[in-house]
This record gives C-alpha cells, structure tokens and sequence, in this order.
C-alpha cells in the first residue's frame, strides 16, 4: 500500500514540503550572498556587475529564478494553509501561555518572522530585482552597483532603507536559525552524530548570511563601500 | 494541612469551569491558606474541593487515578505549562514546595480542539485511543508466538525501542504544542515498532494508517518548536518525530507496493 | 474438614502435570460461525480484562469492554514496576514449571490450590513469548537476549523487566491487542462507563448495568458470558499503592447477586513505600522492593535518640554505628533485609509501635544506602580503577555513580515526592497496602459460583495463597486472560449457543436497572453534612489499624462493630454534592466507598474466623515466642468462601486445600 496520493495533503506531506522549499530557498541564498558578496571587492562594483550581469543574462539562471519563485509562493501559501488548520486545532486557546518555558520564540514565531520576510521581499524586489532582472531586457547600459549605492546613500530614504534592510536581515537570521535545523528534522533527517553537526551550521549560517546580507547597505551608508 | 516539614504557604488559585463540552467556561478564583508544601498537587484540589463540597457548592472535575506519575490520566495546565513547572513530572507528582508564598496559580484545560472537555479540566483523549486502533500494534493473535528468545534484538535498538514506548499518553505533548498537533504522541508508537523487528512487517500500513487517523481527528501540525519534548513528562525525543516523518514520507513514495 | 457442597472446583482429574494439558485438549469447543453469534462482557481492561477481551476477540466471540477510566490504557496494572515471573530457565540455574509452582505455593504459606499454580505455571513461559511478539520492549543483554534478574527472595533469576516499568509496558501490550481489535470492530469499547450491576436470569449472568460517567446515563448491556477483571480491593484501606479510582464495586455487587468471595482478610502490605507525611495524604507511592538488595533497614538503638530524629533534633547520618538497630539483620541473619514482604511489614510494624520509628508521625523507618553505596560500590569501582588505598570522598563519589546507574530513577521519585535528597540522607520507609490475595471465588474454569459469570487476575482468589509472591500479579492477570479463559470459557459456553440474546426489556433489566438508580438517587438525596472521604478515612484507619498488618479477636469484633456504625452513619450523613445526569467523580466516590464500607466489615469477619497466622494474615494470638507466624494446617487449610446473605450476614462455606504433590513445612527465612 503506498500513498503517493494523500501524501500532498497529509500533514507529514505538507510538513515535507515547507521543509523541501524552505531548504531550497536556502540554497538561493548561498548564490545570493556569494554574488552580493563581491560588492566588498572595492573595485566600484567591476566584479560585482559582471557577476549580476553574468545571472540576468543566463538563460539557465533565468529559469531556475522561475523555480526560485515557486518555490517561494509554494512556501509562502503553504506556511498559510498550515496556520489556519492549526490555528483550528485549538479553538480556545490559554489564558496564561509560558512558552519560554520550552520553546525559543523565534521557533514560535515563524509566521511573524516569515511575514515580515514577505513585506521585506516586496521592498526589496521593488529596489533592485525590477530595475535589474526585468528593466535588464529593455535596457541594457545598466550599472548595478550604482543603482543599489543609490539607494542606500539617498539622504532621509537612505537611511530609511537601511533601517529596514537591517530588519530585514534580522527576520531572516531569526528565521533561519529555526528554519535551516528544522527543514531536515521535517525531512526525518535526524540523527544523533550529524544533527548536532546540522544544527551548529545552521546556526553559524543564519548568523554569517544575515551579517553580510546586513553589512552592504550599512557599508554603502558609512562609505565602507566604495 | 502542615506536612512533615511544617511548611506551609498561601496560594490564590485561579481554575477554569465549565460545566460540559457544549456550555461556555469562565475562570473562579479560590484563595487557599496554609497549603501544606508537602501536597502534591492534586491533593492540594482535594483540600480544595472539600471545602467546596462542605459549603453546598459543586467540586472542580478533574482527571487523576494512580497519582504516581504513570497512567496519564492527570492533565491540568498549570501557569501557562502542562503539568506545572517542573520538568519531567506529571500534575500528580508536582508538589506545592514548587510554588511560593502568595503565588496566583492559574489552572485551565488541555486545550484542542480533538480533546473537548468533558466537564472543568477533564476533556475526553480517545482520540489517542482510535489512532492506536488504526495501526498501533503488531498483530499477532494469542497463540501464535514463537519462543521469546528467537527473536534477537540489539540491546541499543531494545533500549531505544523502550524510552519511545515510556509514553503515558497524558497528551501534555498536544497541550503545549501552539499548534495543537500530536505527532509527538504518535511518533512514539511509530517509533517503538519501527526499531523492533517484530514491527517490521506492518512497518509501512502502521505509518500511514496512523498518520491519517491523526489528521482525521483534528490535531494541528508539528512545525519543530520542541516544545512537546521540553513538557513530557517521559521525556519522549523528538528525535521520534524526524523517525515518523522518514517513515511516513517513504512509506508514503517509496513502498514498492499497490 | 470437608469442602461445602456449594463449592465445585471442577479441578480435573489425572496427574497434576497434565490436569491442564489434557484439560484444554477435551475441554468442549464452540464452532466459530457460533462464536460471532456469542457476546462476552469485559469489565475492567487491566492485564487481565485486555488480554481476554483481545484473545477472546481473536477468536471470534463478540466482545464488549467497560472501563471507569477515560482510557483501557489507565487500568493500574500500568503502575507495576517490577517484572514478571516465568518458568523459561534461560539462565540455565536450575529453573522449571515445577520449580515455579513450588514457590508460588510455598510463597503463598500454602493456602493456594495446588492445580490452579501449577497451571500458572505451565503457561508462564507463553506469556513471555506472547508479549515479545506483540512488541514489548523488555531488556535485553547484549547478545540481544532477554535479561533476567532474581526478584522477591527467590534462588533463580526468573523476572523479567522493562527498566521499573514492567506493568506499564505489559499492558501497552494488551492494550494495543485490545485496540487492534476495537479497530477491526471485533471489540466494542465503553471508556468512562462504570459497571453497577450484574444482571443473572434463569440463574446465570446474562448482562450488566453500567453507567456512563459523561452523561450519568444508565445503560443495559446484554451478554452470555461476564468476565469481571477489576482488580482488587486494597483501597477499601484509603491509604494504599493502589490508584484513587481503583475499587471493589463490579466485585462487590456480584457478590451480592451470589458471587461467593474468598479470603477477603488476605491482604499484602508492601513494606517499602514512602511514609505518609500529613493528613493530606491522599495515596502511597511504592518504592521498588529492588532497593532492599542494596539498603540496609534499620532504626535507632536508643528511644532517646528516635525521639530527637522524630523532633528534628538529631540528623541521621550522625548516629553511631553502635547506636543503630538493624533489626532484620539481627532477627533474620540468613536473608537479612531480603526477608519476604510480610516478615518485613511486620517487623517495620514491632519497631515503630514500640516506639522506635522515625519522620515527624514516628511511622517510619530508615532505608540507607550510604553503607553499601561507599563500602561495597565504592570499593569495587576503586579496584577496577586499580586504586589501592581510595579516600572517603573517593568511595562516596564512585559508589554514588553506581547507585545512581542502579535506581536513578527511583531516588529521583524520592526526592520529587519528598524534598529529602536520597543520596545525602537514608531513605524514610514504611508498609502500605499494595495487593489483595483475597477475591471472588472461582472455579478452576475461573468462573465464580454464578453459572456465566467470571473472575481474572486480581479480582478473583485464585493463585496466591495467603501471600503474593514479587512479580507474579503480573503473570497471573496475563496467564488468565491470554491462556486460560479462552479454552476454559469454552466448557461453559458451547452449552449457551441456542441462547438468544435477551431482550434488553427483560424484567430483570429493568429491575436491575430501577435498583442502580434508586441507590444513586438516595445518596444524592441524604445532603448530609460529611463528605465521601471523611467516610472513607474513618474506614480505612479501622480496617489499618486492626485489620492490617497484625490483628487480634478483640480489635477484630469492634472493628466489625465501628464499620457497621461507620455504615449507618454514612447513608445518614453523606452529602454527595450534583447531580445524577453529569460527570460527577464525587457520586461515583460515594457508591464505591458504600461497597468499601460493607467489604470492610466482611474482611474483619474472615479475620475474625481465621484462628491462626498466615502469610498476609497475622494474628497475635498465633505467633511462637520469638514473634514468627504460627499456621494452623490442621483446622485452616482451607479457601474461606463467604455468601452474602443479607449486608451484615453471610454464611461461611470451606474448600478443603488438598495437597498431593507438595509436602507442606514451616516457612522459615531464619
């Protein structure tokens, strides 16, 4: 008897897939921060927009950015479907809850921490994947590098825009640090040799990929940036 | 009320009411003076409900039977944690010394939606009952056993097998979980066949038949907080839970079967 | 002696070690379209009520299973923490049935029947195989093979053990065979139903009233067979190991619908639980007898010296050695601390009344570990350590790691219930009620003296004699409902397949049903000014008091005199708070303790009648000089079996123990 069918709606398959999209976001991520990390070179941004410039035009990259996509809304719309059913689980909920007694409360939070992740992303596209990725096909004398210093170093809106990359950074760390361990424990990989190993690189993950993802708008703010 | 060592305390407590799964609750409040710290818990609703039956009014309903921390039967939500604050106990084995002098206590429910409540703090769990009807067991009729011994089983394997099949079934784990959801508890049974040969043979029919009965009773769905394992009071791994999800989603893609 | 008339054992005729095996093979049968058309009635899914119901099941028959718990995984065999005994001889120590039928015989100060151990016996080593099929994780050696160990005194390492939860993993067993069966269908389950009533037509059992606890709702349940397996009694004492809802009810009204009960004064008093610690106390936590292997038991020397331990003027741990009284090593220095349950309950009992017991209420003694712990432990690590001279922090530190290996657990449950950290003070002990030998009397069948109707495991008198040997409750539970009620229901059933299923309308239904209800709507109505536990306290001091550990004829008749008074009281003065038709704990207490209250005054009676000393049963007045139990096998080999007349009078019937295989001899431990 298999159940290949069911799978998809059962909770275990659902899990499955929160955990599989959520760990093949992370896999984005690691291009991501490798390519943005180039932005530390300080050669203004030479290296840094023949690498972007290399990822809007690659036919094969254009694709996977479809998956990436998918793989985001699939993520995103069954993070959803998953909190409604188990907000339905308890109806009445505590009147005193001491969660802090066994949980972390970024473990609890997820749904916060992912929303703010979803309004961060809005910006954030809107900042650089349109003019970059979309704007790229129309026009193609573009300097990446200038237009992300731009953003970053416009006066009141500068400073504003790095305020809420930082917060943006800092969902994200928080939603890693429960996310990355708990996609394989979701997966059923656990085992008690490698899931400490997991866990310590999932912690030292979400700290480095924040910090750096971080450290660009702050370095571009202070001029460490150039 | 002063036990052995003399000592005693005041405590407010504070304790959901409801008459019966279909009428709405509210919380009333019961000063208590000079709680032995010497009681457990329970004996300190006993106290509780003798004064409530002494003045014509209707004792708080409760669930307990052994009182020695192993049949499950207790289940009291106690200051936001089910079984109180102490680690590794059940309600019954909690004892007033965890508390302080003038400690507002508040007691609610196990609360999900798959264990409505019966009357006050007792709700119904056989829930647990009908997923352990669908698929927790090996089937073997009486008679049909071969001679203990010629079944080998690595003393690891045994020992593991054995802390997974420690769970009470109390549902401490549904009760802290903010989803509701119980794969802790059912996890545990998985896990407990899955590593003795004995489960093999229903080892893919159990997973899945399980994991279906669970969803069909309504409890929410596990997103990794470890909450359930912090609260047990058997201290049940969650390590069990990663086994359910291996053994569900391969028996769910991979059984090379119809 | 002759046996009463009344009393057919149906033991069967032959040798003894092949009464069973030809039993079961000529035993009549019911052919299996029959069986679906058979309806059995399971009350209580303990050991003994799961394992029936599932095997029953198996078979083919229609079964019902009641239970007062919210779960059948509640039942309080779950609380066993031991092992279990059986007769496999894997250690290769000289085991065998023979081997475990005499010491269960032995054990119970022969006052069991010979015919019905040795079956025991016989299916002990099936029990095993059964439960290692199901899953049950027991421990294992390193070879992957079950481990043993020796348990309750005896030569061989027969028990076998899943960590201090035997009980626990045994009946998630059951259980899960049970609930296999719900879910094929085959069972029908009623959780939070509490039996009040058996219901005989044409003098047999035909069905039960029960009531639904959620709903308060009474219901008819019609069966061709009823098979109570709710435990024992031990609650009738308040204060016992047992769980709070654990009760003699289903027991007791069979007796009063002719069910004759056996050896009612046989009790077993546990002797190391933790010591009541105040008025609050509402049960007793057993600690494992395992620990007496390792704890030296003793008070002090000197009254002087309790009295400052009981003022908390004195610690402990500075008394001299000279100044303790290791009294079980200076009164049984063959097997010292290790002494069976009863000789050690006693001897707890002597010192305490003499004055010499400890914690604040003086009905305590000491159980250290601190001797063995430094001394034996310690010394053995530091050799393996290969340290020739280690220091007394060295010894305290290593003997603390293996004790802690041995019974972590155990010291941890200490230290919760108490507050006193094991390791650093010896442990505070004292004897507890814990199992009831006692039960309805059945015939080798296990049917009582109503034709259809049956009692398993605890419930019924069967097996233990006078005296429970260490972890045979278990074996006996799972022996009757596994191995013995399937073939043995046979002889009574194949006789009832042209029985129609009785109308639920049936005037003795509704009789039976009217009678429940009056009785719940008269002690709703009393609204006195006592409550249910104020009763059952007062009961359970008298029964404690003169009807535990030793009694004497003069305790015995005011006891009978105090418990009628307790009764009268009762239906005068009880105020049971609510109403019929709702979850209510406090009316369920109420009907349980009224059944306490008039079992009470018949444990007095059995005591009263029984003249002599044995086993769980301790009389004063027949002990030798030096305080040992004096049996009386002239007058008293017998099974006591009481039927109730009226409440108040019963009438005595005898079954004469005959013992053809078994020379019977003096129980000595000196």
């Amino acid at each position: 008897m298999s159940n290949s069918k069911g799978f998809l709606k059962s909770s275990i398959g659902r899990k499955a897939i929160m955990g599989l999209t959520g760990l093949f976001l992370v896999t984005f991520l690691i291009v991501h921060v490798s390519i943005n990390s180039l932005l530390f070179v300080g050669d203004s941004g030479a290296t840094f927009n023949a690498a972007a410039n290399f990822m809007a035009h690659n036919p094969v990259i254009r694709v996977v950015e479809i998956g990436l996509f998918a793989g985001l809304i699939l993520h995103t719309v069954q993070a959803l479907l998953l909190t409604l059913a188990n907000r339905k689980a308890r109806p009445q909920g505590y009147a005193v809850v001491n969660g802090a007694a066994n949980s972390s409360w970024y473990s609890r939070s997820m749904g916060l921490l992912g929303t703010l992740l979803l309004l961060f992303l809005v910006m954030h596209l809107y900042h650089f994947w349109w003019p970059t990725k979309v704007a790229v096909f129309t026009d193609h004398e573009h300097n990446t590098f200038d237009e992300i210093k731009a953003v970053f170093t416009d006066g009141t809106m500068g400073i504003i825009s790095v305020l809420l990359y930082v917060i943006g950074c800092i969902s994200l760390a928080y939603h890693l640090l429960h996310g990355f361990q708990s996609g394989f424990q979701t997966l059923g990989l656990n085992h008690k040799k490698y899931t400490p190993l997991i866990k310590k690189t999932g912690i030292g993950f979400s700290i480095i990929v924040s910090l750096l993802f971080a450290l660009m708008p702050i370095g571009f703010l202070i001029g460490f940036i150039k | 009320m002063a036990g052995t060592s003399g000592k005693t305390i005041n405590v407010t407590i504070k304790v959901w009411r409801q008459k019966n799964k279909n009428q709405k609750g509210q919380f009333e409040t019961h000063p208590m003076k000079g709680v032995s710290v010497d009681m457990s818990f329970l004996e300190m609703f006993d106290v509780l409900n003798d004064r409530l039956i002494t003045e014509g009014k209707d004792p708080v309903a409760f669930d307990h039977d052994c009182r020695e921390g192993i049949c499950g039967m207790c289940s009291m939500y106690i200051n936001g944690r089910p079984h109180g604050p102490k680690q590794g106990v059940t309600t019954c084995q909690l004892h007033m010394r965890s508390f302080k002098d003038g400690d507002t206590i508040v007691v609610e429910p196990w609360r999900s939606a798959a264990f409505p409540v019966v009357k006050d703090l007792a709700v119904d769990r056989s829930a647990f009952d009908r997923i352990i009807a669908s698929g927790g067991f090996v089937s073997v009729n009486t008679g049909n056993a071969r001679d203990a011994n010629s079944i080998l089983i690595p003393k690891d394997d045994a020992d593991q097998a054995f802390n997974a099949a420690a769970c009470i079934g109390c549902g401490a784990c549904v009760a802290a979980c903010k989803n509701g959801s119980a794969m802790l508890f059912v996890s545990a049974k998985v896990s407990q066949l899955a590593l003795l040969p004995q489960g093999q043979i229903e080892r893919d029919e159990r997973v899945l038949n399980m994991v279906n009965q669970m969803d069909e009773e309504g409890f929410g769905n596990c997103t990794n907080t470890a909450a359930c394992e912090a609260e047990c009071p058997k201290g049940i791994s969650l390590e069990n839970i990663a086994r359910l999800n291996r053994e569900y989603i391969s028996a769910s893609n991979f059984a090379n079967r119809k | 002696m002759a046996t009463s008339p009344k009393l057919d054992s149906k033991i069967p005729d032959g040798p003894l070690d092949q009464k069973w095996t030809k039993y079961r093979s000529t035993v009549a049968l019911v052919n299996p379209a029959n069986k679906r058309n058979l309806e059995v009635i399971v009350v209580g899914s303990g050991l003994a009520g799961a394992s029936a119901a599932a095997s029953l099941a198996e078979m083919g028959y229609k079964v019902k299973v009641f239970c007062f718990q919210d779960s059948p995984r509640r039942a309080h065999s779950i609380a066993a923490q031991g092992g279990i005994n059986a007769a496999k001889n894997y250690q290769n120590d000289g085991d065998s049935i023979y081997r475990l039928f005499y010491d269960t015989i032995k054990g119970g100060d022969y006052r069991s029947r010979e015919a019905n151990v040795h079956r025991l016996s016989e299916v002990s080593g099936s029990i095993i195989d059964q439960c290692v099929a199901q899953g049950v994780p027991f421990a294992r050696e390193y070879g992957g093979l079950l481990s043993n160990r020796s348990f309750g005194g005896t030569q061989v390492q027969r028990t076998f053990y899943a960590a201090g939860q035997t009980g626990q993993q045994l009946l998630l067993g059951a259980y899960s065979a049970l609930q296999r069966q719900v879910g094929m269908g085959a069972v029908k389950l009623y959780a939070r139903h509490e039996m009040l009533d058996v219901v005989n037509i044409d003098g047999k059992c035909q069905g039960i009233i029960a009531r639904h606890s959620v709903t308060g709702q009474l219901e008819r349940h019609f069966g061709h067979a009823v098979l109570l397996c709710t435990g024992g009694y031990g609650n009738v004492f308040f204060l016992s190991t047992n769980a709070m809802g654990s009760n003699v009810t289903a027991a007791w009204k069979a007796h009063k619908k002719g069910a004759f009960f056996s050896n009612p004064c046989y009790t077993q008093i546990h002797p190391t639980c933790i010591p009541v610690s105040g008025e609050h106390q509402s049960k007793l936590t057993l600690m494992s007898e395992s620990l007496r292997n390792d704890g030296r038991i003793w008070v002090p020397k000197n009254k002087a010296d309790a009295e400052a331990i009981r003022a908390g003027k004195l610690d402990p741990n500075n008394l001299k050695e000279d100044d303790r009284d290791y009294y079980l090593e200076r009164r049984y220095p063959a097997f010292g601390n290790l002494v069976p349950r009863d000789v050690a309950s006693r001897a707890a009992k002597e010192r305490c009344d003499a004055g010499f017991g400890v914690n604040g209420t003086g009905q305590a003694v000491y159980l250290d570990f601190a001797f063995n712990m430094k001394y034996k432990y310690g010394k053995i690590e530091a050799t393996k350590k290969g340290i020739e001279n280690p220091t007394e922090a060295q010894l305290d530190e290593f003997g603390h790691a293996v004790i802690k290996e041995k019974y972590g657990n155990l010291f941890d449950m200490y230290a919760q219930i108490t507050g006193v950290d094991p390791y650093k003070n010896p442990m505070q002990i004292y004897p507890a009620v814990h199992y009831t030998m006692g039960g309805l009397w059945v015939d080798y069948n296990l049917m009582t003296t109503v034709p259809g109707l049956y009692a398993l495991g605890e419930a019924n008198f069967s097996d233990h004699g006078a005296n429970r040997l260490g972890a045979s409750a278990l074996m006996q539970g799972l022996a009757d409902g596994y191995f013995v009620i399937p073939y043995t229901i046979g002889s009574y059933l194949s006789k009832e397949i042209s029985t129609k299923a009785i109308s639920l309308d049936h005037e003795a239904f509704v009789k039976a049903e009217q009678d429940v209800q009056e009785r719940i709507n008269k002690l709703l109505s009393i609204k006195g000014t006592k409550t249910v536990d104020y009763f059952h306290k007062r009961l359970g001091k008298v029964i404690w008091d003169k009807c535990g550990m030793a009694r004497n004829a003069e305790g015995l008749k005011w006891a009978i005199e105090e418990v009628r008074r307790i009764r009268e009281e009762f239906w005068k003065d009880v105020r049971v708070p609510g109403e019929a038709n709702e979850f209510n704990p406090e009316l369920e207490k109420a009907g349980r303790v009224a059944d306490f209250i008039e079992l009470g005054e018949l444990m007095c009676k059995d005591a009263l009648e029984r003249n002599e000393s044995c086993g769980g049963h301790f009389r004063e007045e027949y002990q030798a000089a030096d305080g040992e139990a004096e049996r009386d096998d002239e007058n008293f080999a017998y099974v006591a079996a009481w039927e109730l007349k009226e409440v108040g009078n019963w009438e005595l019937h005898k079954e004469e123990l005959v013992y053809e295989n078994i020379k019977i001899a003096k129980r000595s431990y000196k």
